[in-house]
């Protein structure tokens, strides 16, 4: 049986019809082709699948299609503009916060949520909020650096 | 050469479009009329298959088609041989390979079934659901030592033993020397390895083209051209036929490089003979049990020595699990054998190890790719002599190591690369000297009796190793400049996040004058470089990175002779820079790189004889035997004894790999590496019940490190150049993954003091649980202190 959905995905309407068992990771990945976001583990654990649901970061393998009718989503392909960086993503070049990048989009989303809410975190609020996300290329240390970069460079423009 | 960019932190080319979700992974591939593949996979680790029956599968609507073993026909073949045995004198190696499917026996959990294919993979698991494959469970081979002596079954019934394989290998007369030896050591050791887990599965994409007559397969591979080939030759194709992509890959780390998956093989087929795509992503379930592990190895080891701490000789006995099958020849437990020796001089060696069949999933490397081993079972005898000999740890370890005058120093055994174990460079005395330094040793064994009275258990760990990087055959590289004024570079191996996009480019870039964002470096496309071997053993920069420095010297002096005949001048009168050529001194007499790139590709006239057009060259670079990188760790921890959980207060890492390219590079897979050896030693292990069934199979339940349990590290490096090829560049690829267990052993012995009460940590990986048993009888004595805090 399949659902009508509408929503708003990087600031572009969508109307869909779904099968009710579709998850949203998919959904985004095949039927939308954003792709950026991606999959690691499909159980929640790995945050790999992370976006941002009305701004709250969320795991999208953990939800289906049919449940965000009428929400906003922001994907890792919405954190930046014409092809410019946003001050976090400038930061994960610079201090090297990423190899394989396999990670990286939801590392991403989850931490703009969190600068949001946290914009002079400690190394300590940092990597408890990244706790929640595997990397397997980096050992965490650049991209730990890479957040606290962009919280300095944010914190400084006014 | 101009050093502009060589030795830079240069920030990485790839970077923006991984950043942006715009670089193409495997499951990012769509095509038009894509089917989707599942897998049925056996539930049993042990089975012998008396029927299966699909009929309802292939009916379930939206089913294209469903595979058995007998479907295959002729193309149902076991896996081939990546890598014979060494020549070593007297080596038994029992080959048997992994099949595509399961024909008429199981050999481990998840081993591959039916293949089912369908419209979309939602209904692909439906169907396969809908198979019933009627099973006869047998008991399951599971523990080495029964698995030695046969108690439970055979898991390759015709073999009659379940002995993959038995090497000996010697060096000067052990049983002679350890007459003369003033302290001899034996312990038993258990180390186990678990799965690489990158978080980016395993995948496949394959495509016929009939109109064109061409397969193009999208593969999350480590080695492209050995897949190219391989395939061509089973499906009966010419390797040109064939094109292999290996896009951006979500970390590899050694399993990805194992050659033909059965998914590998059977996806290419099945999209000929039903001429559409196919998509087969591995779910994390199946990553567990269908993509190879790294696992255990049992070892009863001595070492002998002198009074003054000097080691006279190590003998060692190994059982090794290679898993259900052996398509990886020995390359994992030779390497066991052969980095156990490390930095040290070891007169005499007696090292024979079997390699035994279990019902588990296949062994083959991964990051270290058994150096671990080797590692830890050394640098543990080493921790236990110098108690018995009352010698200061890094005292004992400083008195053995080879001398930097010794290079080439010949270890007289043979290598995985077939090569005799020659380490072609090294000075070890700095890398500790650094290390010491850095870690405070001296400061921190004056302030541990205070810190222990104040209840605070905190130790430090101080272990040492080698490693053989950057091993043959060869790799080759095309540097070619475009009409555009870009210079664009291929090369055979695939990437997984080592920054080669970068790397690459600093070489070429500072060859040509060029910026490194306008080298345009492509990997692992079979179409765009035709040869190479792959991305393993630390080796991408090494002989990558020197075929690359190579084919860009040469395009460089075509570069020059076209714009001599450009200006009509010497070549000494030239410059390379910002991507043009000047004269020197004369202003404004310049001249683009693509400008140059076209009048070296004439449409009129003659291109001379002798000459070629473009600016362009391949090269390639073939090492005589691996170069030799060397490091060690240290750290200083504080364990709780209450719960046994630990805080790692200073982690320290001294290595040297050569001449380094990209620092930030090379930092970043030393701190990769060192995460993955935190999660060996502490976190990580594939917990098998005794019927081969894999407990621990999730996310949720294998846990690897997150931010919170990785410390900081602080690095610093040596340099001593590799003489084997012209850049002196060493891999860095396993270094920080390969010495952490013993670290961990140390340090948490000596925070917990509990060699003084009879305990040994001679197995990893540990635990907060696992140290409680090992350790917890003595948590009474030892968590007095704590109480009285
Ligand atoms: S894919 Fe969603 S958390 Fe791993
Ligand atoms: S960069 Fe590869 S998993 Fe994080």
């Amino acid at each position: 049986m399949s659902h009508k959905v509408s929503l708003t995905v990087n600031g572009t309407a969508h109307t869909r019809e779904v099968e009710a068992r579709l998850l949203l990771s998919d959904f985004l990945r095949h039927d939308l082709g954003l792709t950026g976001t991606h999959v690691g583990c499909e159980h929640g654990v790995c945050g790999a699948c992370t976006i941002l649901l009305d701004g709250v970061p969320v795991r999208s393998c953990l939800m289906f299609a049919a449940q965000i009718n009428g929400k906003s989503i922001t994907t890792v392909e919405g954190l930046s503009a014409d092809g410019k960086l946003s001050p976090l993503q400038e930061a994960f070049r610079d201090a090297h916060g990423l190899q394989c990048g396999y990670c990286t989009p939801g590392i991403l989303t989850t931490m703009t949520a969190f600068l949001a809410e946290t914009p002079k975190p400690s190394e300590g609020d940092i990597r408890e909020a990244l706790s929640g996300n595997l990397c397997r290329c980096t050992g965490y240390q650049n991209i730990v650096d890479a957040v606290k970069l962009a919280a300095e460079r944010m914190s400084a423009k006014p | 050469m101009s050093t502009r960019s060589f030795g830079q932190p240069i920030k990485r080319n790839e970077d923006a479009r991984l950043l942006q979700g715009k670089a193409l992974f495997v499951d990012d591939v769509e095509l038009p009329r894509l089917l989707h593949a599942a897998f049925v996979r056996s539930p049993h680790a042990h089975a012998r298959i008396r029927g299966i029956d699909t009929s309802a599968a292939k009916k379930r609507a939206g089913v294209v088609a469903v595979y058995t073993a007998a479907d295959l026909g002729d193309y149902w073949k076991p896996g081939p041989l990546l890598l014979p045995p060494p020549p070593i004198e007297g080596v038994v190696f029992n080959e048997r390979t992994q099949v595509p499917l399961v024909k008429d026996k199981v050999r481990h959990a998840g081993e591959p079934v039916v293949l089912v294919i369908a419209e979309d993979r939602y209904i692909a698991e439906d169907a396969a659901g809908d198979v019933v494959v009627d099973y006869e469970a047998l008991p399951a081979v599971v523990d080495l030592e029964k698995a030695r002596d046969a108690k439970t079954g055979f898991v390759h019934d015709d073999l009659k033993t379940n002995v993959a394989a038995h090497v000996r290998q010697t060096k000067g007369d052990y049983a002679k020397a350890v007459a003369g030896a003033a302290c001899v050591i034996k312990r038993r050791f258990l180390y186990d390895r678990g799965t690489s887990l990158p978080i980016e599965t395993r995948g496949v994409v394959a495509q016929w083209d009939g109109k064109a007559d061409r397969l193009t397969v999208w593969d999350t591979t480590q080695a492209p051209v050995f897949i190219r080939n391989g395939l061509a030759a089973m499906l009966n194709l010419s390797e040109r036929q064939v094109r292999v992509i290996a896009p951006f890959i979500g970390g590899g780390f050694g399993p990805k490089i194992m050659m033909f998956y059965p998914e590998e093989v059977l996806l290419p087929w099945a999209a000929m003979k039903l001429d559409r795509p196919i998509k087969w992503i591995e779910d994390r379930f199946e990553h567990f049990f269908a993509t190879t592990h790294e696992r255990g190895q049992l070892h009863d080891a001595e070492i002998a020595l002198s009074k003054d701490g000097r080691i006279i000789g190590v003998k060692d006995v190994f059982l090794h699990d290679t898993g259900a099958y052996d398509p990886y020849g020995l390359t994992v437990p030779i390497n066991s054998q052969c980095t156990l020796l490390g930095p040290y001089i070891v007169p005499n060696y007696d090292s024979t190890f079997t390699a035994l069949f279990t019902n588990k999933p296949i062994v083959t490397p991964y990051r270290g790719a058994g150096r671990q081993h080797g590692v830890f079972v050394m640098e543990r005898l080493l921790d236990i002599a110098a108690r018995e000999l009352k010698m200061d740890r890094a005292e004992i370890r400083r008195i053995n190591f080879i001398p930097p005058d010794a290079f080439p120093y010949d270890n007289q055994i043979i290598y995985q690369d077939f090569a005799p174990l020659v380490y072609d460079s090294g000075n070890y005395q700095p890398i500790l000297d650094k290390a010491l330094k850095a870690i405070g040793y001296k400061q921190f064994l004056e302030e541990q009796p205070a810190l222990r009275a104040a209840g605070k258990h905190q130790g430090i760990g101080l272990v040492c190793y080698v490693e053989g990087t950057g091993i043959g055959p060869y790799e080759g590289a095309k540097v070619q400049v475009q009409g555009s004024g870009k210079v664009s570079l291929a090369t055979g191996i695939g990437t997984q996040g080592q920054g080669h996009y970068t790397s690459f480019a600093q070489i070429v870039a500072d060859q040509v004058g060029v910026a490194v964002t306008d080298v345009d470096v492509v990997t692992g496309d079979t179409d765009q470089f035709y040869w190479g071997a792959g991305t393993f053993a630390s080796r991408g920069a090494v002989v990558a990175g020197n075929a690359v420095n190579d084919a860009a010297k040469v395009v460089r002096q075509k570069i020059l002779r076209t714009a001599a005949e450009h200006f009509e001048c010497a070549e000494e009168d030239l410059a390379l820079s910002n991507g043009a050529v000047s004269v020197v001194g004369v202003p404004g007499k310049t001249v683009k790189l693509g400008v140059l790139a076209d009048e070296a590709n004439p449409m009129r006239g003659a291109v001379k004889p002798g000459t070629e057009p473009g600016l362009e060259a391949t090269s390639y670079f073939g090492p005589e035997m691996g170069a030799t990188a060397a490091g060690i760790h240290a750290m200083i921890v504080e364990v709780d004894p209450e719960t046994c959980t630990l805080e790692i207060k200073k982690y320290v890492v001294v290595h040297d790999c050569g001449t380094v390219i990209n620092p930030l590079i090379l930092a970043g897979q030393i701190h990769g590496g060192v995460a993955q050896g935190v999660g060996n030693a502490f976190y990580e292990q594939l917990v098998f019940d005794d019927r081969g069934q894999l407990l621990n199979a999730s996310l949720a339940d294998y846990l690897i490190p997150t931010a919170l349990d990785v410390p900081r590290m602080t690095l610093d490096h040596t340099v001593t150049p590799s003489p084997l090829n012209p850049l002196g560049i060493k891999g860095a690829g396993e270094a920080g993954a390969i010495p952490v267990g013993p670290l961990f052993a140390q340090a948490i012995e000596d925070a917990l003091g509990l060699p003084g009460q009879g305990v040994e940590l001679n197995e990893i990986p540990l635990s907060p649980s696992r140290l409680w048993e090992l350790a917890g009888a003595l948590a009474k004595i030892d968590t007095s202190a704590t109480r009285v805090r």
